[in-house]
């Protein structure tokens, strides 16, 4: 019996123009973690950005979710060569964040419960390009995918999309991040398949 | 002993004498020896909270862009490996020691 096909086999990949270059497409949404999971519960939960002169934003679960809420459909690219398309989010805009912050600096760092860093510059994080989302797929964002809030940077790789996220820091100077101290590229553009240190 | 080595020494060649290294590639040996080891029975201290314990009783998480490696005592991350396609990155900054012991 003939196997069954899709479409040309070996090509699906060049039929898939929405794909950046490298990546295959998944339907499940794998789970990838750099150490132990944190269970922070949302009453415990905060959010603070701090800028390059140490002033600070803070806001708890309830005042986040007093803030504007924005619903996104986004496609997500793994540097594990994973991608996955037409995600569904629930969050707040970091221009709705950042709006009221005076700043100089053109880098942020973002921390994450249990230690966790990863750095761009400001304007990646502006334009409606990012969010902290805490919804996905109209369900709390479970623990496993970052929950309770997640920075959510579709356009660059997931690395850069902190999970369980806590922090945001402004800071004048650029300071790379947990992946970006150990060989991943410093920008990570999928599009420019910006993987490692020196693509 | 070579031809530059000073016969008197003044104050300042002092501090010239105080910083004499070779280079690096006298290192090629030590090395070797050192990275042709089995690691995991090495026994690493920890920079977070200074356990000791051979690298095998650390944790692993290699569902992750990298290997990770944690120390089981307090979760502080002792080491890093990425592995790109042309080469290979090791991060051991969080551990202040290893130790191995050398084959008879
Ligand atoms: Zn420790």
């Amino acid at each position: 019996m003939a196997p069954v096909t899709r479409g040309f086999g070996g090509r699906q990949h060049a039929q898939q123009p929405e794909l950046p270059p490298g990546q295959y497409l998944v339907e499940d949404f794998p789970v990838l973690s750099a150490g132990p999971t944190p269970h922070v519960p949302p009453d415990r939960w905060e959010l603070t950005v701090t800028s390059e002169t140490g002033e600070q934003l803070r806001w708890d679960w309830d005042a986040f979710h007093a803030l504007p809420q924005e619903d996104v459909v986004v496609d997500l690219h793994c540097v594990t060569r994973w991608s996955k398309l037409g995600t569904s989010w629930r969050g707040v805009s970091l221009d709705t964040l950042l709006a009221d912050v005076e700043t100089s600096a053109d880098h942020v760092v973002a921390h994450s419960y249990g230690g966790y860093t990863t750095n761009m510059p400001l304007d990646e994080l502006l334009h409606h390009k990012a969010w902290v989302a805490h919804t996905y797929d109209d369900e709390p964002l479970s623990p496993e995918h970052g929950g309770p809030a997640r920075l959510l940077v579709p356009h660059l790789y997931l690395w850069k999309s902190a999970k369980w996220l806590t922090g945001l820091t402004l800071t004048p100077v650029d300071e790379p991040g947990f992946w970006e101290t150990a060989g991943y590229h410093n920008e990570g553009d999928p599009w420019r398949e910006q993987r490692y240190w020196g693509d | 002993m070579t031809d530059h080595e000073p016969t008197h020494l003044t104050d300042a060649d002092e501090a010239a004498v105080d910083d004499a290294y070779v280079d690096g590639n006298a290192l090629a040996g030590d090395l070797l020896e050192i990275f042709a080891m089995d690691m995991t029975t090495a026994v690493g201290t920890c920079g977070g909270c200074g356990r000791t314990a051979v690298l095998a009783a650390a944790r692993v998480y290699r569902r992750a862009p990298g290997v990770v490696l944690r120390c089981a005592g307090c979760s502080h991350v002792l080491g890093r490996i990425v592995r790109a396609p042309d080469r290979v990155v090791v991060d051991l900054a969080g551990l202040r020691s290893i130790s191995a012991r050398l084959p008879d």
